[in-house]
């Protein structure tokens, strides 16, 4: 099963998923900008402060789904020690922190005009926070642990315990009085967002996720060439 | 696959992520007061240790028809359909607060039915619609 992740022979299938991906992305970025900034409407309350939720709630989606990957990863590895998880979860990390960071500072901006605040420590801003902390902290471990069996034990512990942290952020708003909104998308499909704002939504996760996989196969690629610079024929 | 070494990493998991899961339960149950932004007007009228001199927050809808303004002084009543609190304010409130709509007030109680603020926050709901949309629903409602 793990022989379809074998970094020697997949290379070129990512080269060939990149240049693809290249080819697509930047056609499909000017069509979702387009229904996020121009064709969409302004909404009935917050003007056209919501275009600023087409860039938030994917990012925070993306910070979210990132870590639970890592995580669930780092689980398999810890049990059975695949190394080749190790080049993927290093891989994804630097994208879902930056993707938190970014869902982190669009919140602030759209919380200015439509809160009257820059920052609130409520539930669902703080755990993002910790997120991104173990985000940081994960990274951390890769860079200052010399040894790359003991980085990879520690980075794979620090995942396991951040995991607790996901269903914290998922449900704050459910569990807490928050100043954050609950979820307008159910996770049983039902939404309160009108059709002509999912649209744009969509599609900006959709970029975004394009974005990823073209980020996360270049760093994966450039993490193989570093271990095969090694001289390590097989990992 | 299942050799001894990796049963025994497994157990060691599940029961690092069980303690991990429980730790984190309890610690977020007895941080509950600290955890919650604000306090309803229910809240307020149930609890029995209320510091005056403390600053609070509290949370709720701006009941309808109750935002009287005079003198760059704002007074408007904040309900959780339960219970009730008026509200005292000087200075400028978000574009968001209006009638029917959630706010979270900032400041010091009174007594238990009077507050005054010195921060206004709105809160948003998680509906979010065109603008003809809502005249269309306003009609119909007419």
């Amino acid at each position: 099963m793990f022989d379809l992740i074998n970094p020697s022979r997949i290379f070129h299938w990512i080269e060939k998923l990149i240049n693809f991906i290249n080819s697509i992305f930047f056609i499909l970025l000017i069509i979702a900008l387009t229904f996020a900034l121009i064709l969409s409407p302004p909404d009935y309350l917050q003007g056209d402060s919501v275009r600023i939720m087409y860039v938030h709630v994917p990012s925070a989606w993306i910070g979210l789904a990132s870590f639970t990957s890592i995580a669930l990863l780092s689980i398999l590895n810890f049990i059975f020690k695949i190394k080749n998880l190790n080049l993927i979860t290093k891989s994804i990390a630097p994208l879902g922190l930056m993707f938190t960071c970014l869902a982190i500072v669009t919140g602030s901006l759209w919380g200015q005009p439509t809160w009257g605040t820059w920052w609130a420590w409520d539930a669902r801003i703080t755990s993002m926070v910790v997120l991104s902390i173990f985000y940081i902290l994960f990274i951390l471990a890769h860079k200052l642990i010399e040894q790359e069996d003991k980085a990879n034990k520690v980075s794979n512990i620090i995942a396991i315990i951040g995991l607790v942290n996901i269903p914290v952020i998922k449900y704050s708003v459910d569990w807490w009085n928050t100043l954050h909104q609950p979820s307008s998308i159910k996770l049983d499909g039902t939404s309160s967002i009108h059709p002509s704002m999912l649209l744009p939504l969509m599609l900006m996760l959709l970029v975004l996720l394009l974005y990823c996989a073209l980020i996360l196969l270049m760093k994966y690629k450039t993490e193989i060439i570093r271990i095969k610079k090694k001289n390590i024929k097989r990992i | 696959m299942l050799t001894k070494k990796v049963k025994k990493r497994a157990s060691f998991l599940s029961l690092l992520l069980i303690f991990l899961i429980i730790a984190v339960f309890f610690i977020l149950k007895s941080l509950t007061s600290n955890i919650l932004y604000f306090k309803s007007p229910t809240d307020i009228q149930l609890s029995q240790d209320i510091i005056f001199s403390k600053k609070i927050r509290v949370g709720g809808m701006v009941k309808k028809n109750s935002i009287n303004i005079n003198n760059k002084e704002i007074k408007f009543i904040i309900t959780d359909l339960k219970h009730e609190l008026a509200v005292s304010y000087s200075g400028t409130v978000p574009n968001l607060f209006s009638e029917g709509k959630g706010v979270v007030a900032e400041g010091k109680l009174q007594d238990k039915n009077f507050f005054i603020a010195d921060r206004i926050l709105a809160k948003h709901d998680e509906k979010y619609m065109p603008p003809e949309l809502k005249d269309l629903m306003k009609k119909n409602v007419k």
